[in-house]
C-alpha cells in the first residue's frame, strides 16, 4: 500500500480545469460571467449539493456508499417542517425543530450503521433498502403532499446576505472546515481513512471497525440534516421526493473531487474545488442559455475525462 | 466451493415467501388468483424481468450497471423513429433496438475496462451522458405514433377464456421466455457463463487462468445493452408511448429485484432462478397489495421493509461462516 506516498495530483488537475473554464467563460461571455448574478447563482446552488456530496464522500472514504442521503434529507426536512408549522415561532420551537431533526438523523444513521457494521450487509444494498424504506415512510406520513409556509426563523438562512455573500455559503464553509478537521486532523478521521484503505489491516491494528463505521454513517446522516435545513429554507417547503437528482450528482462530485470510491483516499480541498467547478460550469452554461440537459451530459463527460486523465495514478485494488 | 444445498437455501426461502404471500392475497382478494390477473402481471413485469436478467449477469461478473434506463429509451426512440420512416416488422424492430442497446453497452464495457474505477462510477457518468443527450435531442417530446402492424401486435395460440377475454402467447411473453432461456443456457451450460462466474468470484485468478477479461466485459455489458434494447421493444408494445424521462430512477428498482433474488453484489454468486423469484416477489407484492386496496403509500414502506429484512437475513446467515473480522 505504498500508494499513500504517491503524490496525488487531483487538486492540480482541478485547479487547471477551473482556470481553463474561467478563461473560456471570461473570453466568451465576459459581461455575464463576471456579473453578480452569476456568482449569486453559484452561491445559491453550491451549498446544498456540497453538503450532500460530503455526506456521500464520508461513506465512500470507508469504501462504502450511502444511497439513502436524499431520502434521509427529505425525512429530516419533513420532521422539522412538521415541528416548524405546528408550534408558534419562538426560540424554543426553533430549538425543538433542530432537536427533532437531529433525532431523526441519528436514528437513520444508526439504522444504516447497524445494517452495515453489525449485520454486515454491503453498504450499497443496505442503503438501497433504507432508501426505499425511508422514501415509503416519508410518503406515507406526508400523504405525498408538501408541508410549506415556514416561520421566519427557517427562511432566515436563505434570505440573508453578509457582506454580499449568501448565508448558506457561510454554512457550507463551516461544514467544510468541520469536515476537514474531523477527517484530516482527528483520530476518527484517521480511522475512517484506514478502514477505507484496508479494513482487515485496520481491524488487526486494533481499530474498532464496527464503531467507526457506525460513526461514519451517523456523520453522513447529520450532514443530510444540514442539507435538509438549507433545502427547507430555500424552497419554503418540504416534501418526499425533493432533490432526487442530487443522489447521483453527489457521487459524481465526490469522485471528481478525488474521493476514491474504493475507499481510503480523498481530501476536502479537492471536493470543494470540484464543487466550484461543477457549479461554475452549470451556472455559466445556464446563463448562456444552453440546455440543462447538455450540462447533465457535460458533467458525466467531465468525470469520465477526469478519470481518464488520472488513469494510471488511481490505486488499483483488483477491480 | 459452495455446496448445492447452501446455494439453493435462499431460493427455498423466497419460494416459501412467495407461496405464503400468494395464499394471503388469494384469500383476501378474489381477483388475485384469476388467470386474467396473472396474465396481466406477466405482461406488466416482462420489462423488469428482462432487465433483471441483464443486470444479474453484470452483477455475477463483479460489476454493476445503472445506465440501462436511458439505453432502453434511446433504443425505443431510434426504433420508433426508424420504423415510422422506413417501415419494417418485429424482427427489424428487435434488430434496431437491440443493436442500439448493444452499442451503448459496449461503450460502457470499454470505459469500465480502461478507467479502472468501480463500474458504478463509470455507469453513473454514462447514465448522465445518455440521459442528458437523450433529453436534449428528443427535447423531452413523447412519441405516441406507432406503425399499425406494431399496434396490432403479434399473438399466437389465441383463445378466449371463460371470462370472455382473449389470451395468448403475445410478444412480451414470448420475448420474456426467449430471454430467460437464453440467459439460463448462457450462465448454466456455456463456457462463457462459467468464465463470468469465475471472473466475479476472483478476477485475478480468472485473469491468470487466461480468461480474456476485456472480452468477458464486452460480452457482459454488451448483453446488458442488448437486453435493454429488447426490453425497450417490449415496453413500447405494452404502453405504446416513448416517454424520455419515464424510467428515471428505475435502475434502483431493477437492482433491488436482483439483490432480493440473492445475487451477490460483490460478484460470483447468484442464480437465475433466484433473480426470477426476486422479480416475482416484488411484482406480486405490488399487485397483491393493490388488489387488497392498500394505499400506494403503504406499498413502498412494505417493499422497503421486505428488501431490508431479506438482505439482512442473507447477510446475517453468511456472516458467521466467512468472517475473521468483527
Amino acid at each position: 500500500m505504498n500508494s499513500l506516498k504517491v503524490k496525488d495530483h487531483v487538486e492540480v488537475y482541478l485547479v487547471v480545469l477551473l482556470l481553463l473554464i474561467i478563461v473560456v467563460f471570461s473570453t466568451q461571455i465576459p459581461g455575464v460571467f463576471w456579473s453578480a448574478s452569476n456568482f449569486q447563482s453559484i452561491g445559491s446552488q453550491l451549498p446544498v449539493l456540497g453538503v450532500l456530496a460530503f455526506a456521500m464522500a464520508v461513506t465512500m472514504l470507508t469504501g462504502g456508499i450511502n444511497l439513502s442521503i436524499i431520502a434521509t434529507t427529505n425525512c429530516c426536512a419533513l420532521v422539522m417542517a412538521w415541528v416548524a408549522t405546528h408550534f408558534a415561532p419562538s426560540a424554543g420551537s426553533a430549538l425543538l425543530m433542530l432537536l427533532a431533526g437531529i433525532g431523526m438523523a441519528l436514528v437513520i444513521g444508526l439504522l444504516n450503521g447497524i445494517l452495515i457494521a453489525v449485520i454486515r450487509v454491503s453498504p450499497i444494498l443496505a442503503t438501497l433498502g433504507t432508501m426505499t424504506l425511508l422514501k415509503g415512510i416519508t410518503i406515507l406520513i406526508s400523504k405525498g403532499t408538501a408541508i410549506s409556509n415556514f416561520p421566519a426563523y427557517v427562511l432566515w438562512l436563505n434570505s440573508n446576505n453578509w457582506f454580499g455573500i449568501p448565508v448558506p455559503l457561510y454554512l457550507f464553509a463551516l461544514v467544510a472546515i468541520v469536515m476537514w478537521i474531523v477527517l484530516e486532523r482527528s483520530p476518527l478521521g484517521r480511522r475512517i481513512y484506514l478502514i477505507g484503505s484496508n479494513q482487515r489491516a485496520a481491524h488487526y491494528s486494533g481499530i474498532n471497525t464496527p464503531r467507526t463505521l457506525m460513526a461514519t454513517y451517523i456523520i453522513s446522516s447529520l450532514l443530510c440534516l444540514v442539507a435538509a435545513l438549507m433545502m427547507m429554507s430555500k424552497l419554503n417547503s418540504a416534501k418526499a421526493g425533493y432533490g432526487e437528482s442530487f443522489l447521483l450528482t453527489s457521487i459524481l462530485a465526490a469522485v471528481l473531487g478525488g474521493v476514491n470510491p474504493d475507499g481510503g483516499f480523498g481530501k476536502i480541498v479537492g471536493m470543494v474545488l470540484a464543487l466550484i467547478l461543477l457549479q461554475m460550469l452549470e451556472s455559466g452554461l445556464n446563463i448562456m442559455g444552453i440546455s440543462s440537459y447538455i450540462t447533465m451530459a457535460l458533467w458525466g463527460g467531465l468525470l469520465l475525462a477526469f478519470l481518464f486523465l488520472k488513469g494510471g495514478r488511481l490505486p488499483y485494488f483488483g477491480r | 466451493m459452495v455446496n448445492k444445498t447452501e446455494l439453493y437455501r435462499h431460493e427455498g426461502l423466497l419460494i416459501l415467501t412467495i407461496l405464503i404471500l400468494g395464499v394471503v392475497f388469494s384469500l383476501k382478494s378474489d381477483d388475485f388468483l384469476t388467470f386474467g390477473n396473472l396474465y396481466d402481471l406477466v405482461n406488466n413485469y416482462a420489462m423488469l424481468m428482462i432487465l433483471a436478467c441483464g443486470l444479474f449477469i453484470v452483477l455475477i461478473s463483479g460489476g454493476i450497471d445503472i445506465s440501462f434506463p436511458p439505453m432502453t429509451i434511446i433504443a425505443q426512440y431510434v426504433m420508433v423513429t426508424a420504423l415510422l420512416k422506413y417501415g419494417g416488422n418485429f424482427l427489424v424492430a428487435f434488430l434496431i433496438a437491440g443493436g442500439v442497446g448493444t452499442a451503448l453497452g459496449l461503450i460502457n464495457a470499454v470505459l469500465v475496462n480502461r478507467l479502472k474505477v468501480p463500474s458504478i462510477i463509470v455507469t453513473i457518468s454514462t447514465l448522465n451522458i445518455f440521459y442528458g443527450l437523450l433529453l436534449y435531442f428528443s427535447k423531452g417530446v413523447w412519441l405516441y405514433k406507432y406503425p399499425d402492424w406494431f399496434e396490432n401486435g403479434l399473438t399466437i395460440f389465441t383463445f378466449t377464456a371463460s371470462d370472455g377475454n382473449d389470451y395468448g402467447l403475445n410478444l412480451p411473453i414470448m420475448t420474456l421466455l426467449a430471454v430467460l432461456i437464453v440467459t439460463g443456457l448462457l450462465m448454466k451450460r456455456s463456457s462463457i457463463g462459467r468464465k463470468i462466474y469465475a471472473m466475479g468470484g476472483n478476477r485475478e485468478a480468472a485473469s491468470r487462468l487466461g480468461f480474456g477479461i476485456f472480452k468477458l466485459q464486452l460480452f457482459v455489458y454488451g448483453f446488458m445493452g442488448l437486453l435493454s434494447g429488447i426490453a425497450g421493444v417490449v415496453q413500447s408494445y405494452t404502453v405504446m408511448t416513448v416517454a424520455p424521462d419515464s424510467l428515471l430512477g428505475y435502475e434502483l428498482t431493477v437492482l433491488a429485484a436482483v439483490v432480493l433474488g440473492g445475487t451477490s453484489i460483490i460478484g460470483g454468486r447468484g442464480t437465475l432462478l433466484g433473480t426470477m423469484l426476486g422479480v416475482i416477489l416484488l411484482a406480486m407484492l405490488q399487485n397483491g397489495l393493490n388488489l387488497m386496496g392498500i394505499s400506494s403509500y403503504w406499498q413502498m414502506v412494505i417493499t422497503g421493509l421486505v428488501i431490508v429484512v431479506s438482505i439482512s437475513s442473507t447477510a446475517w446467515s453468511q456472516r458467521s461462516k466467512s468472517e475473521i473480522l468483527s
